[in-house]
């Protein structure tokens, strides 16, 4: 049933090549007149030597064993897979974005840097917050950056002892990861029944130590932190700052802002809410807001407006300095400003709504037919259990290698770890009813399956270019590269 | 107004609202404390339909100086090299770029065989054993491999030349903070780093030292002698390479480097204001299970038959979080693809000659520019396709009189080493013809 695919390397002969380059146009400089002969290379690079049409044919059907949002339903918890415009693509090649270099003078990029400015702006609005850096390149180093900006103001307060980020135990895992390398300890606050911030629990743990809370709201299991004004309350009189991981942002446009709810930094993935494409794992874009107090540290420079137009600010003495090499990762910031123009105020309100009026009509048609932890209205995901199956022997991942059989992508599975079994579910708003219905059937048919057939569960998926792959192996006896004989 | 988007019609909402017994949305939204809801209008521009909106972002590229329109002589960690047309088809394929990170490899095999092939190629490449999946950029690939040395030899001091990328260094020292390592520059002498200094400034408490080869000056560094050091004081190599060169240099394996970064941008990834381009990284066997970020690894399946994984997971962030050296999640995936398609385009052949071909248009071009009165080389080293030179008048002003003639000229040194005034930094690559450089030169001369 499963086939494998060749490596480019294994169809690669002496003498072919995919590329024509062009003769020199210039006097040739001898090799050992440039370069000392002891740093030279004595053999070239074995890199693949094939034509241009295997280059094509290979790569074509190496996309064929991928599966994208454009090859079928993608309800990836928290990841947000909604759909991504093609427009995007086509204005981030245009010449003017693509082809142009970092360090050229202020006044040929005018352009570009007043996207820029403009989108710092529309960011700042949409979460509440004064001002907004571009400049890190993804969610996890919006985190970092944004908990480096929160220890350079403790300390220009003279508050060195401030070394503990509290994190919920329902956190995404880069929370405490990114505390850590801001050189901080992490430290849980537990959930309580209802799936949310213990406020007690919170009292025990908040201290003369606490620098700040990280908290996602709608948090991962997709409810809302009702409690977050008494939360932030609680931090700020215990002298911490409050950290928003924007990671499920999708639920909130024109609804709710990070800034009222009382934040003092947020993040947002330009890869989730503003649907640049998450490339197979990147490049993502993880733009960081802050509230005036922060200000003077954001990593620099800015794009601000003067009168002879756009330009860079690195006039901010108190900042942490750089976090990433030139402006950020331009390319993902003209997709999500090109988003942001084809939605405007009322259409980014109506994504969340519709996100999650998804994410309830999903949760509602199929809780009789699965565990839901937390049955009460959800945002923009949900969280189910597959307890009930796997007291028929059929755990979360078989479902989710079954689904596969039917062109759907697994939900996120076995996260957030606090609950078990757990399937989280992110519809997103760009899905039809029909899809979301068809999503409904194939769920009740596995789930029937289960309890009648369940081998045919346990021993997806059927029909995918490869079977379950043995990842016990791949880590015990890693091979991490093609070598040549 | 409709939005394309969104594909729910009236009809669905209030049959979706029916199942679940509400009147309308708002009454999802009522766990929303009333003092937190949003109740204004964002203030945002309004929407534009697609002609429009194509019309507008036309409008904002058109008024950037993009190099279809003018000749760009900078570098300075950015390079234009031509890109393949087959390398945008292949990022093109949806199945790729509308994709998220491969967890479930059964259906994501074609990125995880990309991936695992671009490992590969940069191991061959860089002379190393083992290559993650990408980082975000060279720069921050840099940082990541300091933090790497630290938790290797559980020592925390960095020695880091002056010559390696300034933007770098600037990164390295806010993550340096964040991981309580100490970072001492080493300063240059003649264009590369001062190995005497360096000697000095080694000591039983160095974790790494830390080189860019060709330097941020475009100079060869001297690998064998900088290894000696590191490895002598028990602290790790870290080299920062320019893959294209690579084609012709002796690869940083060779030399004993423990970690080589760099970023693959010269590889088929546009400048694009500077990114997105992608960090690559690779390590001695030694260091596998310490390298940050994703890597591939190669196994079986249930048939038998040859496969793909996301491995060593219990380096991740989600496994050990709290003990967590790295938080780095997404990378880079979608550019570490155009890379590998780049690096097979060009192949084994192409490779070394495209860096031959660069090599011969920068020799060419230095001698040429400093025929020109009042200019001067400002360094005399092995280089590879930049190098500097001192003008006789400060360089933001000559840049602004080569604008005029359609001209992007070379970086300012003086942005970052008070040092150098009057000094350009130029590249030349495979993009440049010997018309434009004559003609630079012509502009130059005719100003003298």
């Amino acid at each position: 049933m499963s086939e494998a695919k060749a490596l480019i390397f294994e169809m690669s002969k002496p003498g072919r090549i995919a590329h024509s380059l062009p003769e020199s146009d210039v006097p040739e400089t001898e090799l050992s007149d440039a370069i000392p002969e002891e740093m030279l290379r004595t053999s070239p690079a074995e890199l693949p030597e094939v034509s241009e049409l295997d280059l094509i044919r290979h790569y074509t059907e190496l996309s064929r064993r991928n599966h994208g949002i454009d090859n079928g339903f993608y309800p990836l918890g928290s990841c947000t897979m909604k759909y991504n415009p093609k427009i995007h693509e086509d204005v981030a090649r245009y010449p003017g974005f693509a082809q142009i270099h970092p360090y050229q003078p202020e006044e040929t990029v005018q352009g570009a840097l007043q996207l820029m400015y403009e989108l710092q702006n529309d960011l700042a609005e949409i979460t509440g917050m004064d001002r907004v850096t571009l400049q890190p390149a993804a969610g996890a180093q919006g985190e970092w950056t944004g908990l480096m900006m929160i220890q350079a103001y403790h300390e220009s307060r003279g508050e060195t002892g401030r070394n503990k980020v509290i994190v919920p135990d329902s956190a995404h895992g880069t929370n405490p990861a990114s505390a850590t390398v801001a050189g901080f300890e992490a430290v849980t606050v537990k959930s309580n029944s209802e799936g949310l911030v213990s406020v007690e629990d919170l009292k025990q743990v908040v201290g003369e130590d606490t620098a700040a809370l990280m908290l996602t709201n709608p948090n991962t299991l997709g409810l809302f932190e009702k409690d977050i004004k008494e939360i932030a309350d609680i931090v700020h009189e215990a002298g911490g700052l409050l950290y928003y991981d924007g990671a499920n942002a999708n639920a909130i446009l024109g609804k709710s802002r990070p800034g009222d709810m009382g934040f003092d930094v947020v993040h947002l993935n330009l890869h989730k809410t503003f649907t640049t494409p998450h490339g197979g794992g990147g490049p993502g874009s993880g733009p960081v807001g802050v509230k005036d107090v922060l200000v003077p540290f954001l990593p620099t420079p800015l794009v601000e407006k003067g009168d002879e137009g756009y330009y860079f600010n690195y006039d901010f003495p108190r900042t942490i300095g750089r976090v990433k090499g030139f402006h950020g990762n331009f390319g993902m910031l003209v997709r999500a400003y090109t988003y942001i123009r084809t939605m405007g105020p009322d259409g980014l309100r109506q994504v969340s709504e519709d996100a999650v009026l998804n994410a309830n009509y999903l949760m509602k048609r199929l809780e009789p037919h699965f565990d839901l932890p937390f049955p009460q209205v959800c945002k923009h995901e949900f969280v189910l259990s597959g307890n009930r199956q796997k007291k028929l022997g059929v755990r979360t991942l078989d479902m989710a290698k079954r689904l596969l059989d039917f062109g759907i992508h697994p939900p996120t599975v076995y996260f957030p770890l606090i609950v078990e079994e757990c399937m989280m579910i992110e519809p997103t708003e760009t899905e039809s009813k029909e899809t979301l219905d068809r999503f409904v059937d194939v769920m009740i048919r596995i789930a029937k399956e289960a309890e009648e057939d369940p081998e045919t569960v346990q021993e997806a998926p059927h029909h995918t270019p490869v079977k379950r792959l043995d990842e016990v192996t791949a880590a015990r006896k890693p091979v991490l590269r093609w070598e040549s004989d | 107004m409709n939005f394309r988007y969104l594909p729910m019609t009236e009809e669905d909402r209030r049959e979706m609202l029916d199942v679940l017994g509400l009147d309308s949305v708002d009454q999802l939204f009522q766990d929303i404390p009333e003092n937190i809801r949003f109740k204004g209008r964002l203030d945002i521009p309004e929407p534009m339909p697609e002609p429009v909106l194509t019309r507008h972002m036309k409008r904002l590229a058109g008024s950037n100086a993009s190099f279809d329109r003018y000749t760009s002589f900078l570098g300075a960690g950015t390079y234009e090299h031509y890109i393949p047309s087959v390398v945008n088809h292949v990022i093109s394929r949806s199945e790729f770029y509308t994709a998220y990170t491969p967890y479930q490899p059964e259906i994501s095999q074609g990125e995880l065989q990309a991936i695992f092939e671009f490992q590969s190629m940069i191991c061959e490449l860089t002379g190393m054993e083992v290559a993650n999946s990408s980082m975000y950029d060279g720069a921050t690939a840099l940082a990541e491999a300091a933090g790497v040395a630290s938790a290797a030899t559980r020592k925390r001091k960095i020695l880091v030349s002056r010559a390696v990328h300034p933007e770098a260094r600037a990164i390295l020292t806010t993550q340096a903070k964040g991981l309580g390592l100490e970072v001492v520059e080493i300063t240059c002498k003649d264009g590369v780093t001062d190995l005497e200094e360096l000697e000095s400034a080694g000591d039983a408490a160095t974790a790494a030292v830390i080189i860019q080869s060709p330097n941020f000056f475009g100079n060869v560094e001297d690998l064998a002698r900088v290894e000696q050091i590191a490895h002598a004081r028990r602290g790790l190599l870290i080299v920062s390479t320019n893959p294209v060169a690579l084609g012709l240099l002796k690869p940083p394996g060779e030399y004993g480097a423990d970690i080589v970064v760099g970023d693959a941008q010269p590889m088929g990834i546009p400048a694009q204001f500077g990114g997105p381009h992608c960090g690559f990284f690779a390590v001695t066997r030694k260091l596998m299970r310490k390298v940050p970020g994703r890597i591939v690894g190669q196994t079986r399946d249930e048939d038998g038959v040859r496969g793909f994984v996301l491995t060593l997971q219990a380096r991740e962030q989600h496994i050990r979080r709290e003990k967590a050296t790295s938080n780095i999640c997404s990378n880079q995936a979608l550019n570490a693809l155009a890379a590998a398609v780049w690096m097979t385009a060009l192949g084994k052949q192409g490779l070394r000659e495209l860096a031959r071909l660069n090599l011969n248009k920068a020799h060419y071009a230095r001698k040429r520019l400093s025929q020109v009165p009042g200019v001067t080389p400002l360094f005399d080293r092995p280089f590879f396709n930049e190098f500097a030179l001192r003008l006789d008048r400060p360089v933001p002003e000559v840049n602004q009189r080569l604008l005029q003639g359609n001209i992007i000229g070379g970086y300012d040194l003086a942005r970052d080493y008070p040092e150098w005034e009057n000094a350009m930094l130029v590249a030349v690559t495979d993009m440049r013809t010997k018309e434009e450089i004559d003609g630079l030169a012509r502009i130059l001369e005719g100003w003298a």
